[in-house]
């Protein structure tokens, strides 16, 4: 055994001496190590509770500051055998510098050493102590380690419990202890060799990091990695090793797929470029618009997704076939002209008899192999259809908020972060560089806008009486605009029961609407001038104005469709009961001719089957057509209004007598307030029409699609930049907003038809059924257990509904107390911070013109009188302040910038004193600049050019104290006489 | 792969992928950069570190770069002898440091020299007016540039000395939303 540790130690110490060679360069790591080992001792010895570890302890300390020997000469005697101590004198004659001293010493010291360990363990915890021991395991390698391991465990904090276990060894076996002890020692050496190896790993790890330059770091990556490449032999590579490399491999590779993962999410997104590129041209109020369309794509994507994937591709699939039955058939009257293109057009002819319309779907409980429950499933989309949008506009909204809240903080920091981060370091094509110019420019202007905003102030009593004039002026029109229509509707009426109308008189409702849409809007925008708000409010104001409007006008449009909807369930009653009759005459005369009572459906072809109205399929018509025509509108509006124009201002300009570009016509403006508005009604007939129409999702899923290129297009081909551009806000929770409103206000006709209004008795899934909603009472009768119908009726139990109700108002009172608790309490920070920052800079400066407290104290001191002159020009002067003030030095040096200013132009008293002495050839430049400072003793500043470098260093020199106080007089004094 | 072309021994290839972001293929791929900027220049060997310096006019040249307003501060920055002349290993140091993985901190302090066009260690109001200047290409009036460097300095300036410390500007940089995104070169 004997031999064999001695081998052991041999390779180790010969691993120090190589380490130690190596390091001879190294001053910092052998002074870590000294440091390590003085530190180990140092605790060893706080700790130790034997004679005998504290002997061994001095020792230890004596030797990592000292030279050691004759600490080695004494020790070896008591503990070691003759071997170690040559091994150590070996060591030490290696290694004069030390820095391996530890580990030498850690063999020798078997209890300091256990103290060491102790303290190491605490400190670094479990791992360490597991690499220590494991690397004792290693050197002493082969043999009889297991039970030292066994010991090592037990070990730990107890001495006296080592002691025995040492003895309980040696009884084992003599040679044990020896062992034994060596044991222990390496393992403290262990642990902290396995510190210093975690922390060269570490800089490994880190040293790309650093902000070096590549050599140094090099240089400082060879180092550590030769030795660690040394220790981590010795450390050992257990298991543990391997799992912990696995650990720290997958570690990485889950980052670069997480990183990856999202990238790719973020290029699914689409169209990303085309909306940057619009932003850099108009700004990121026009963005907003695109991000917008863009958003309600995806929602109308999903809601696409539902739509056809539960309800039309199932019926295809697995429907019954068209013609088979007569809700699936063109009636014979119809069939001449229903391949006509304008009966198609009015979504008449085999339109109607289409997938596309809530009338084609058949009511059978269960349609194809798979059993699918389309009535049920029609009924839930289209219920799931308001779910899911509720869901995602408030969550938009709400997430909206979230980024709003940071929007304080955001304020801090406008222009800084415009200047420092908002180029893009990845642009390397000339063109999109020139965009990015563009947008910065545009952005910072955008900034500048909103800052003169905030610092205007005039007349207030006229601005608010012309606010007060143009809404009042809105209010007539709007109420207007609502009588016009409320008369037309009327008289519509009474056109219904005539013949012999006109072509004008047929369409008067619609031509007056969109009149009043084509008209109002320029004139709220004309009145709105008067108002002179910043023109994102007056955006805001303008959206929320046409809004009104067309509400209006789309609740007009719903009344008029509901009688139309009431007179078609009187027809429909009177044809029921007209089928019914037949029917009944049908089988009467059946069972009378052939006195057969099995009851066989007339064979009549399904084209020829009396048929009601089918108001469900009207009403979808309708709002295919209203969107569809919209899409009409509103694609050539943009082809004439914006193209048209565009294109005659461009070429007619050159033979034309006054200048059409920047005349009268010019070029159009996009037109924000109204796409948008478009985009949320066009959205909310959507909503309206989806139950009765299921096709419309698709239709509007195209629509949002071309308009997406159609409009970019559009605005980057034919419209110029508003003459006022400005940002966005920054959460675009007005246009969420007015979406939700609009989901309502769509969502409220649609539910009141299906709980109220009876189904068509011959078309639609629901048909036979008294109300829509039976369907679900019919799937839980028939297709739940028993006891969830009962608890279904429980569930509906109007003493059930109205606690919960109740319990939802108070949920609802409650966080919105608490959310006004949080509000309060965010504000009170924000406070605090602003107060802090405040505070800080007052300390910082504490002369400068933001106390002004402080400024009117030091006004009164004795020699305030001297000061006077210069002080009240300081505020007045930003630039001036250039100045590196110091705390704490302020009076003093008031006093003395002052009896320089005052008493003498002196010449090397120059300005230049308050910058920091820096490298520059732009010290002349920078004169004229920092020297505008209405300083006492203004000479001026065209002499200065030679040499400020020169005038600099006597002028610092003079006036020790004097950098603290606010450059203004200083500097503007200094531009006086031209040093030389 | 025909040709064992040895540019770099093993060796060093590890030492450069311990001390940049980058993977020993990227650092191949860089030295064809590095390499096609002057190759007469440059070596296609490197294993004996060769001490070669690609003056700062071939360097700005590189796709990657030529449009950046910055781009001249960037060689300069990043180069050892502070005029831009790069060797390799400033040229690898780089791009380390715009590559993606790059830590937020470790931008930071190179935007700072960056941004710190007259390498007094504070950003001042020069700095700033250059800055704007070459981020608008002078678009803006000298009113306006003046109004928004004073903002900027109102805005990030904590201690009140009229010029951003490396900690201000830290201090503002680490709330910017898009910095690390934008400060950003793919090579």
């Amino acid at each position: 055994m004997p031999r064999k540790k001695d081998t052991d130690d041999i390779n180790i110490e010969m691993d120090a001496d190589d380490s130690d060679s190596d390091d001879g360069g190294n001053n910092k790591r052998t002074n870590n190590r000294r440091q390590g080992a003085g530190r180990g001792g140092a605790r060893g010895r706080g700790r130790g509770k034997k004679p005998a570890s504290e002997e061994e302890d001095e020792d230890d300390e004596d030797e990592s500051p000292r030279g050691r020997r004759g600490a080695n000469k004494k020790k070896p005697v008591k503990k070691r055998g003759g071997r170690n101590v040559k091994d150590d004198d070996d060591s030490e004659d290696e290694a004069p510098k030390k820095g391996r001293k530890g580990a030498a010493n850690k063999k020798k010291g078997g209890k300091a050493q256990d103290s060491d360990d102790d303290d190491s363990d605490a400190g670094k915890g479990k791992k360490g102590k597991r690499g220590g021991k494991k690397g004792g395991k290693d050197e002493e390698s082969k043999g009889k380690k297991g039970d030292a391991k066994g010991k090592d465990k037990g070990k730990d904090n107890d001495n006296e419990k080592k002691k025995k276990k040492k003895k309980d060894d040696s009884s084992d076996s003599d040679s044990n202890t020896n062992s034994e002890e060596e044991e222990s020692m390496s393992e403290g050496e262990m642990a902290r060799l396995m510190e210093e190896v975690e922390e060269k790993k570490k800089l490994i790890a880190t040293i790309r990091n650093k902000p070096w330059r590549m050599k140094r770091r090099l240089v400082h990556l060879k180092e550590a990695q030769e030795f660690v490449d040394k220790f981590e032999g010795a450390l050992g590579k257990g298991k543990g090793r391997k799992w912990y490399a696995y650990k720290v491999m997958m570690k990485k590779k889950w980052i670069k797929f997480s990183r990856d993962f999202e990238n790719f999410r973020t290029a699914c997104i689409p169209w990303e470029r085309k909306i940057k590129e619009v932003e850099s041209h108009f700004g990121s109020s026009v963005a907003s618009y695109f991000i917008f369309l863009r958003w309600m794509y995806g929602m109308n994507l999903v809601l696409f997704g539902f739509t056809f994937g539960l309800v039309v591709i199932p019926e295809v699939l697995m429907g019954l076939p068209y013609g088979s039955i007569p809700r699936k058939t063109v009636p014979r009257a119809d069939q001449d002209t229903a391949q006509d293109y304008s009966v198609l057009m009015d979504f008449q002819g085999y339109c109607k008899y289409s997938i596309m319309f809530y009338g084609y779907y058949n009511n059978q409980r269960t349609i194809g192999l798979l059993k699918f429950r389309l009535p049920l499933s029609y009924l839930m989309v289209g219920i799931g259809t308001f779910g899911y949008s509720l869901m995602v506009v408030i969550r938009t909204m709400a997430k909206n908020a979230d980024v709003g809240g940071g929007d304080g903080d955001e304020g801090e920091f406008t222009f800084a972060w415009k200047m420092f981060t908002s180029w893009d370091y990845l642009i390397g094509n000339s063109e999109t560089a020139d965009n990015k110019y563009a947008s910065i420019t545009t952005s910072f202007k955008e900034s500048i806008v909103d800052e003169q905003e905030n610092q205007k102030d005039e007349n207030i009593h006229l601005r608010r009486f012309l606010r007060v004039l143009a809404n009042l002026m809105i209010l007539c029109s709007l109420g207007g605009s609502g009588y016009l229509i409320y008369f037309v509707v009327k008289r519509s009426q009474e056109f219904a029961n005539r013949d012999d109308l006109s072509w004008y008189e047929k369409n008067e409702l619609e031509l007056i609407m969109s009149l009043l849409g084509l008209v109002c809007p320029p004139l709220f925008e004309t009145i709105a001038e008067l108002e002179d708000y910043h023109p994102r409010i007056a955006l805001k104001w303008q959206l929320g104005r046409i809004f009104a409007l067309f509400l209006g006008n789309l609740y007009t449009f719903l009344f008029a469709l509901f009688d139309e909807v009431n007179t078609k369930l009187e027809e429909e009653g009177a044809i029921r009961n007209a089928s019914l009759w037949a029917m009944k005459e049908y089988y009467a005369n059946y069972t009378l001719f052939l006195n057969d009572s099995n009851l066989t459906p007339p064979p009549m072809p399904p084209a020829d089957v009396i048929r009601g109205p089918c108001w469900e399929t009207a009403v979808g018509i309708e709002f295919v057509k209203l969107t569809v025509s919209d899409i009409q509108v509103s694609y050539l509006t943009i082809l004439i209004g914006d193209f048209a124009r565009a294109v005659i201002v461009r070429f007619l300009n050159y033979c034309w007598c006054w200048d059409l570009e920047a005349g009268f016509p010019s070029y159009g403006e996009f037109d924000i307030s109204g796409n948008v508005l478009g985009l949320v009604f066009n959205q909310g007939m959507i909503w309206m029409g989806a139950f009765y129409a299921p096709g419309l999702v698709g239709i509007n899923v195209l629509r949002l699609l071309s308009s997406m290129y159609y409009q970019c297009w559009a605005v980057m081909a034919t419209n110029v930049p508003h003459e006022r551009v400005f940002k966005a806000s920054k959460s675009n929770n007005f246009y969420m907003g007015l979406l939700l409103l609009i989901l309502f206000l769509s969502l409220l006709p649609v539910v009141y038809t299906i709980m109220t209004l009876p189904p068509s008795f011959d078309c639609g899934p629901f048909s036979g059924k008294p109300k829509m909603f039976d369907v679900i009472m019919e799937t839980i009768d028939l297709d739940l257990p028993a006891f969830l119908g009962t608890l279904f009726s429980y569930a509906a139990n109007p003493g059930l509904i109205i606690p919960a109700v109740l319990l939802m108002v108070l949920a609802i009172y409650y966080l919105n107390s608490v959310s006004e608790a949080y509000q309060n309490a965010n504000m009170e920070l924000k406070k605090k911070m602003q107060m802090a920052r405040d505070e800080e800079k007052n300390r910082r400066n504490n002369t400068d013109s933001t106390n002004q407290v402080m400024k009117d104290l030091e006004d009164l001191l004795p020699k305030g009188s001297l000061m006077a002159p210069p002080e009240p020009e300081k505020p007045p002067e930003p630039e001036s302040r250039l100045t590196k003030t110091k705390p704490g030095s302020a009076g003093k040096g008031v006093n003395l910038e002052k009896d320089v200013a005052l008493a003498s132009p002196n010449p090397n008293a120059r300005g230049p004193v308050n910058r920091s002495p820096g490298p520059r050839g732009a010290g002349p430049g920078q004169g004229p600049g920092r020297g505008q400072g209405p300083g006492p003793g203004r000479g001026q500043g065209p002499g200065r050019g030679p040499g400020p470098g020169r005038g600099q260093g006597p002028g610092r020199g003079q006036v020790p104290g004097r950098g603290q106080v606010p450059g203004g007089p200083g500097r503007g004094r200094g531009r006086g006489p031209p040093p030389r | 792969m025909g040709n064992k072309q040895t540019t770099f021994t093993d060796e060093q290839l590890e030492a450069f992928q311990d001390c940049t972001f980058f993977t020993r293929k990227e650092i191949l791929r860089l030295h064809g950069r590095y390499r096609e900027l002057a190759p007469h220049l440059v070596p296609l060997d490197f294993t004996n570190r060769p001490d070669i310096r690609v003056p700062p006019t071939l360097i700005v040249s590189m796709p990657e770069l030529k449009e950046n307003p910055f781009r001249d501060r960037i060689v300069e920055t990043f180069s050892e002898d502070g005029l831009g002349n790069m060797s390799f290993n400033d040229f690898v140091d780089m791009f380390s440091a715009f590559c993606e993985t790059s830590p937020r901190e470790l931008k930071t302090i190179y935007a700072f020299k960056i941004y710190d066009f007259n390498r007094d260690s504070f950003i001042c109001k020069e700095d700033l007016q250059k800055t704007l200047t070459k981020l608008t290409k002078g678009d803006l009036s000298p009113e306006e540039v003046s109004l928004v460097c004073d903002k900027s300095l109102e805005e990030a300036d904590l201690d009140g000395d009229h010029k951003l410390s490396f900690s201000d500007f830290e201090n503002m940089v680490s709330k910017a939303p898009d910095f690390l995104s934008n400060f950003h070169i793919r090579i």
